[in-house]
């Protein structure tokens, strides 16, 4: 009897505790820090809230893609707002004008409920009269609040070039950027890149069903090629464009890219014959 | 405590050596040789098989044979004296580290072993073949044999190369040593070699080094040839206990390193080629009653190959590419006599490591160096048994041989592995392979006549370089070339014979042999591919042929005028084709060889002429030009002279007399040959 009663309490027990953590959607897991390992990129105190930036892989903002994950702390009590609502505009401000860049939407992380990722593309880096900022709209507790801080964009440390705007032969301006590899390796890669049209100042909506030839070079080997790579073509799952790119050796590769339209129709990109050793449409990867 | 007794005398022999030994001979060197007792030695017991195997010894060590004179020029290069050789050419891209073709095949289709040790140099470029790693100090023959008779020591298509290390073996000669010199006009090259061995009937140790140095060489008409300048230096040991009357303990340790060598056929040179080649061997008279001369060894043998184009004046790019050979092996065999028959069982194995690396650096010293694995850590293990017999039918005798040997390769990097990768999507990291040789030699001998013929089937695996290899530059047809881990063995149908006719005073033989290679590996244009070296036309992928012919003929004559005085003649003529007709590459053109030597034992002197004619059937598609015809001519001088106990020997000699500016089929990228040249050479033995 002592048993069943025993057995019948830890199962009583066990339901509760599941049922307690399950509905515990709205309270964020304290026990785990879900940015653990992930660099903060910059930290924003506004509205007695800390809206905390951070790169997995990168330790500041550089031109071309940047994968950001976004989260909100109450400064009040040191917790974390869950399924926070936030939208975001990225601006240049240049000495004659302004204009914003490519971006995704902020979406609540599968994995923590806190953790709001996207990602923005920025075609330039700042410079000392020209700067980024980045202005937050953010819902919480059912407030809706704002920020706007300037942030610090520089090209790559390696200096190498993985994103590119530019005028196409149909005078749309659009602006290509590479994804993957982030890590290339003396292999067969994954090439991934997404690609963009400038439509306004403030919008860049995503390209579909395109194409983008690859030629991948060493200019410091004469220009040595690869083979068995794959052009990039449009996949409607990830909504960006999905090649192969072997690298035969480490070192400084110059990915020649030529875009292509639904048509076939080249919009920007050359052929790299013995007289024309570059497109000028490309992507560098140094390894 | 056999051991302890060892040690023992090992000390005693060295304290006694130090004491009434004169120091000079420590410090000068050796080369030395007990004339009293090693005589009797020289009877070959197993003639016999040399009849029947249609095999060739190149002697070495004049010590073994109290032959001096026989000897075309001592202290020469290991490649030299393999070159006389009548069925051995050699490559040359530069003065030193020749590679020997055998049938007009390369190494990867030649079993070249040391004492029965399985080595594999570790340049992918191949400036270091086997040979290269031992000198002549070490060597008392090198046994040549051609196709599957070669088979004992491993898988072969071409025929075989064993080098001999020379060994006291146990007879009574006491403590003997010798000093070497010689001296070359032509690339002041200087050699200096010193011996010291000590032989009983219980105990042997010998030891020997070697030291050489030579200036880039000129070839006729006073041309320099440039960055074909080497040093190297040799040390062996090897010794012999016996541990009972019927059993022997052996060991043996070479030490080879060579540095700034030049390879003036190539665009990069070597700072250091470097082997370690040790072994230990157990000898026993008899096993289980009926089996005899029971023999086992284990081996293991460390090569660093380290490539350098520093000293080049000009190149696109730098780069460093060092590589590493490693093998360790076994093997133990036992010989059985019944009746008619006699059996030869062999059970060998072999691990060996090859890894072999590219460093380029940018001339953009902002870019980061590049990088890749051309042998990507190809571990090959491989293991066989052979077994051969020799009948003896009343006047007839029968040799069959065969091999069955399974070997797998790994490529342990996955570095590598994913280089790879790019060209052989999902290919699998692991391949076995199983090799089989089968061959039967038949001996029919009518005095004078003797006939031979053999029938035989062999495969093997593809080289490392051919499976694994990636983005090796070859300079000869100006391509990258890239292996292909899939390629199938090529397998070889071969048949050979001789007829001889053995006089008194005449000897002529004529033999001839043909070899349909099924499934012939070799690199093919692939268009698309873009190359990696800069300045390089291509890119080649090894590839199978359907098939390919190779047919070698030659005549062989010597008259012996008086016995001190002999005229021999040589000319052979070679063809080989693939399955479309066309010319395979490095196949030589009719060639022809004559001499006339004068030898009384204490005065020798030979005048020799060596020649080819026009090359007629060349490929283009293969890098090859046509070679011009050529004519050489060399004199050479020897006398021994006799101190009470000790003697000298003393050679001098001459070659390419005329100065002839001249290249051979085999000569890479038609780097001329040396120009006129005169040697000395001066071998003085203290017994």
């Amino acid at each position: 009897m002592k048993t069943i009663k025993l057995v019948l309490f830890i199962v009583i027990a066990a339901l509760g505790l599941s049922s307690c953590s399950s509905d515990g959607d709205d309270t964020p897991k304290i026990e785990e820090n879900p940015m653990e390992g992930f660099n903060l990129l910059t930290n924003i105190e506004a509205n007695g809230h800390s809206l905390e930036l951070y790169s997995e892989l990168k330790t500041g903002f550089t031109t071309g893609y940047n994968e950001i994950f976004i989260r909100i702390k109450n400064n009040a009590d040191d917790s974390y707002f869950t399924h926070p609502e936030i939208t975001w505009m990225p601006m240049m401000h240049m000495m004659g004008m302004n204009h914003s860049c490519p971006k995704s939407e902020l979406n609540i992380s599968e994995d923590y409920n806190s953790v709001a990722t996207g990602y923005v593309v920025f075609q330039m880096p700042g410079n000392t009269d020209e700067y980024w900022d980045i202005t937050f709209a953010y819902k919480v507790g059912g407030q809706e609040f704002s920020v706007t801080e300037t942030i610090d964009v520089t090209a790559p440390n390696d200096g190498k070039q993985t994103v590119s705007a530019f005028m196409g032969s149909d005078d749309v301006r659009y602006v290509l950027a590479m994804v993957e590899p982030v890590n290339p390796k003396v292999a067969v890669n994954d090439i991934r890149a997404l690609l963009f049209k400038m439509e306004s100042m403030m919008d860049f909506p995503l390209v579909e069903n395109y194409s983008v030839t690859l030629d991948p070079r060493m200019p410091g080997m004469g220009n040595h090629s690869s083979p068995n790579n794959e052009d990039l073509t449009y996949d409607a799952a990830t909504k960006s464009y999905i090649g192969t790119l072997s690298l035969t050796m480490t070192g400084y590769w110059k990915l020649n890219l030529k875009l292509l339209n639904t048509t076939g129709e080249v919009l920007k990109g050359e052929d790299i014959t013995d007289e024309n050793e570059a497109s000028s449409l490309y992507f560098e990867l140094e390894f | 405590m056999n051991i302890i007794k060892c040690i023992h005398k090992v000390c005693a022999i060295l304290m006694g050596t130090s004491r009434p030994m004169c120091g000079w001979v420590l410090l000068l060197g050796i080369f030395i040789y007990p004339i009293g007792s090693g005589a009797q030695e020289l009877v070959l017991q197993r003639d016999s098989i040399i009849t029947i195997n249609l095999d060739e010894v190149i002697l070495i060590s004049a010590r073994k044979a109290l032959d001096y004179h026989s000897q075309p020029k001592p202290l020469s290069t290991l490649d030299e004296y393999l070159e006389s050789s009548k069925k051995v050419d050699m490559v040359k891209r530069g003065a030193y580290a020749w590679e020997p073709t055998l049938n007009n095949m390369f190494s990867e289709r030649l079993s070249v072993t040391i004492d029965g040790m399985r080595i594999f140099g570790a340049c992918t470029d191949k400036m270091d073949p086997v040979t290269s790693y031992v000198d002549v100090s070490n060597l008392s023959k090198a046994n040549i044999v051609s196709g599957q008779q070669g088979a004992e020591h491993g898988s072969t298509i071409g025929g075989a190369i064993d080098l001999e290390l020379d060994r006291g073996n146990f007879k009574e000669i006491g403590l003997n040593g010798g000093v070497e010199t010689g001296f070359e006009s032509n690339n002041q090259m200087s050699v200096v070699g010193a011996e010291l061995n000590y032989s009983d009937s219980h105990f042997y140790v010998d030891t020997d080094i070697i030291y050489r140095r030579a200036g880039n060489y000129f070839a006729g008409g006073d041309e320099e040839v440039e960055f074909s300048q080497f040093e190297k230096y040799n040390f062996s040991a090897n010794g012999g206990f016996k541990i009972a009357e019927d059993q022997s303990l052996t060991a043996s340790l070479i030490y080879d390193e060579a540095r700034d060598v030049g390879y003036p056929a190539l665009t990069m040179d070597v700072s250091l080629a470097r082997a370690i080649i040790a072994s230990v061997g157990f000898e026993q008279d008899a096993l289980w009653g009926s089996l005899s001369n029971w023999k086992s060894k284990l081996y293991f043998n460390k090569v660093t190959h380290v490539m350098d184009d520093t000293k080049r004046p000009e190149v696109p790019i730098h780069m460093d590419m060092p590589g590493w050979s490693d093998t360790y092996g076994f093997y133990s065999q036992t010989e059985l006599e019944a009746k008619k028959h006699r059996f030869l069982f062999k059970v060998d194995g072999y691990y060996n490591k090859s890894l072999a690396e590219m460093t380029m650096y940018p001339n953009d010293p902002n870019e980061l160096p590049m990088f890749m694995l051309t042998w990507p850590d190809v571990r090959t293990a491989n293991g066989g048994v052979y077994v051969e017999d020799e009948l003896d039918l009343n006047g007839n005798s029968l040799k069959i041989a065969t091999r069955m040997t399974v070997q797998n390769q790994n490529v342990a990097d996955g570095f590598g592995l994913n280089s790879l990768g790019i060209f052989y999507p999902g290919m699998e990291r692991s391949k076995t392979r199983f090799l089989k040789s089968i061959s039967g030699q038949w001996h029919k001998m009518w005095m004078p006549w003797h006939f031979n013929a053999g029938f035989s089937y062999g495969d093997r695996a593809p080289s490392v370089t051919e499976g694994y290899g990636f983005y090796l530059f070859n300079s000869f047809d100006n391509h990258d070339y890239i292996g292909d881990p899939g390629l199938a063995n090529e397998k070889s149908m071969e048949a050979n014979t001789k007829i001889s006719w053995e006089g008194s005073k005449l000897k002529i033989g004529a033999e001839a042999n043909f070899f349909r290679i099924a499934d012939y590996i070799i690199g093919e244009i692939h268009p698309s591919l873009s190359a990696m070296t800069i300045g390089a036309e291509g890119v080649k992928i090894y590839k199978n042929l359907e098939y390919a012919n190779l047919f070698n003929t030659s005549l062989d004559m010597e008259y012996a005028v008086l016995p001190e005085f002999k005229w021999s003649g040589l000319i052979s003529y070679h063809l080989g084709t693939d399955n479309n007709g066309r010319n395979l590459p490095f196949i030589s053109p009719f060639s022809y060889r004559s001499g006339l030597q004068y030898d009384n034992r204490s005065f020798s002197a030979a005048l020799r002429v060596t020649g080819a004619s026009k090359q007629v059937n060349y490929n283009p598609e293969f890098g090859e030009d046509q070679t011009q015809a050529y004519t050489v001519c060399s004199l050479t001088f020897g006398k021994t002279f006799k101190f009470n106990n000790d003697s000298m020997y003393a050679k001098f000699g001459v070659e390419n007399i005329f100065d002839e500016n001249y290249s051979t089929y085999t000569d890479w990228k038609n780097i001329p040959r040396m120009g006129r040249n005169f040697f000395l050479t001066l071998s003085y033995s203290i017994n």
